[in-house]
């Protein structure tokens, strides 16, 4: 009998997932090819879902990532369902391409940007980050992205910008928590600008080598490692430069549980739980949760002088 | 009310129904070990089992709560037989739940689990349900009951009703933004307990007019 074992196969030679989930459209996109004429947004399509090239990057972290399995598996995004289950259930629905990013407000020039936009200003960079979830576990993420300043800066910010909100997408056909209600959609969450153009502030495309899929915010989403989890903003369709600091959409829900700043802080509880300890996905005994995530070198000065138990 | 089928299940019948019904209550725990055993449960196991063995302890509850009313709409009396194992499987479940926090979540950091209970309205919850609930179990065997005596016993056993609601209180205050189920075990518990007190009414004013 010729049985292969499961580690004679090379981790090439499998489909990627995101890949496998989507052999219909390439199909169709075969057909198209013989046909002709609409070529351009499956050609755009393909070139995204071939493995990332990315630059490693000082500022990743050595700990052991968390399992792909695991960070595509057990998600918040509550557009798709308050379960951790909902998201890769759900999300596949999602229409990530044709996509386009506005980026307005308060700025000299504002912009509409494609993906492959993004792609162009990069500079990819691989960043493993720190995860902290405001629920009190945590991962270790391989993330794609370019740093968030580089979009940024294109724009040119007025002096009056002071803050950044970041909306996503929320289509209430393909997104079934939105068609429920709970939160007051579309998501808003929001940065000051200092922290939106700190270095560590992420836009990421991708995960693990490859476009993000769909249940992690595809096909882009923010990571601001520092700060709890719900404050990386999924499936991000407009970022906007205002005067006021934005009104997030867990604030709405809830401003004494959820405040602006969300800094992961082990001293500042949650009125309902503890944050003091975490557990690590994959791990079995808990650990204790730094103050910044363990970013408190990079971002501690953003916040000199400010009473972080007022500004949760 | 009395139910159309009259069963009466003979001494043996009982016996082995009761033998049915203790390997029956045992399943969740047996699926839950079984999913342990197969790595299936999840990313974040601890969790999953915490949340399995709280929701089995309210399933129980709720269902030992049904024993009296379904008694009374059936005429089945032999159900009341069945219910001190339902109720200890309550305490068996939220024992093994509070266990799980204790030793898995928390692994016995006394200082951290005291800290727990003053500071978290949840925890203090669950932790009051069970106190009462310990009682209970303690004096659910015979000799107890007939040391007590019925009318002490019985007045003891309502804290169940508390329990209940703490349970449920317990559950609603943990969710982060999704109250749906823990909405549901609420209605059920307003249900079953409504039920009682329409039920008692109208025996109050006949004892009252006798």
């Amino acid at each position: 009998m010729l049985i292969k074992e499961p580690d004679q196969i090379a981790p090439s030679e499998i489909t990627p997932r995101s890949l496998f989930l989507r052999r219909r459209e390439f199909v169709g996109a075969a057909t198209g090819l013989v046909l002709s004429a609409a070529l351009d947004p499956i050609a755009t399509a393909l070139a995204v879902e071939k493995p990332l090239a990315a630059a490693k990057s000082p500022l990743s972290t050595q700990e052991k990532a968390t399992s792909l399995k695991d960070v595509t598996s057990y998600n918040n995004f509550y557009e798709f369902g308050t379960d951790k289950a909902d998201p890769a259930l759900h999300a596949h629905a999602l229409k990530t391409r044709p996509w386009t990013i506005s980026v307005e407000g308060l700025v000299k020039q504002p912009k509409t940007f494609s993906i492959d936009d993004l792609f162009k200003i990069g500079p990819l960079e691989e960043r493993i980050y720190r995860l902290r979830c405001v629920e009190g576990w945590s991962m270790v993420i391989p993330w794609l992205g370019l740093p968030l300043a580089n979009l940024l800066k294109t724009v040119e910010p007025l002096g009056s910008a002071k803050y950044v909100e970041f909306t996503s997408i929320a289509d209430a056909k393909t997104m079934p928590g939105v068609a429920r209600g709970m939160l007051d959609w579309p998501y808003i969450e929001g940065l000051r600008i200092d922290e939106a153009m700190h270095p560590l502030s992420l836009l990421a495309v991708g995960l693990y080598g490859e476009a993000l899929p769909n249940q992690n915010g595809a096909p882009v989403r923010l990571v601001v490692p520092w700060k709890y989890g719900f404050k990386s903003s999924k499936s991000i369709v407009r970022i906007r430069f205002v005067e006021r600091e934005p009104q997030s959409a867990w604030m709405k829900a809830s401003s004494r549980e959820y405040g602006f700043y969300s800094n992961v802080n082990p001293e500042v509880d949650h009125p309902r739980w503890s944050q003091a300890t975490e557990r690590r996905i994959g791990e079995f005994l808990k650990r204790k949760t730094l103050p910044f995530n363990g970013y408190a070198d990079q971002v501690g000065q953003l916040y000199a002088g400010m009473d972080l138990k007022k500004n949760y | 009310m009395v139910w159309p089928l009259a069963i009466t299940p003979g001494p043996r019948q009982l016996a082995l129904l009761k033998i049915v019904l203790f390997a029956f209550c045992l399943l969740p725990l047996l699926q839950l070990g079984w999913n342990a055993w197969n790595e299936n449960l999840g990313a974040n196991p601890i969790e999953f089992i915490t949340r399995a063995l709280g929701t089995w302890t309210l399933n129980f509850l709720l269902i030992t709560l049904s024993v009296t009313p379904l008694r009374k709409i059936t005429g089945w009396h032999w159900l009341l037989r069945l219910r001190r194992m339902l109720g200890l499987y309550v305490f068996f479940y939220a024992f093994l739940h509070l266990t799980t926090y204790l030793w898995l979540d928390k692994f016995f950091d006394w200082q951290a689990i005291a800290k727990d209970i003053l500071k978290r309205p949840f925890i203090t919850i669950g932790m009051s349900a069970f106190a009462l609930l310990l009682p209970l179990a303690l004096t659910s065997n015979n000799t107890m009951l007939r040391r007590l005596g019925g009318k002490l016993w019985q007045r003891l056993h309502r804290a169940v009703y508390v329990i209940a609601i703490l349970g449920v209180v317990h559950y609603w205050w943990l969710v982060k933004l999704n109250v749906t189920l823990p909405a549901v075990y609420a209605v059920l518990l307003a249900l079953l307990l409504g039920i009682r007190v329409h039920w008692r009414d109208p025996q109050r004013k006949i004892r009252r007019q006798a």
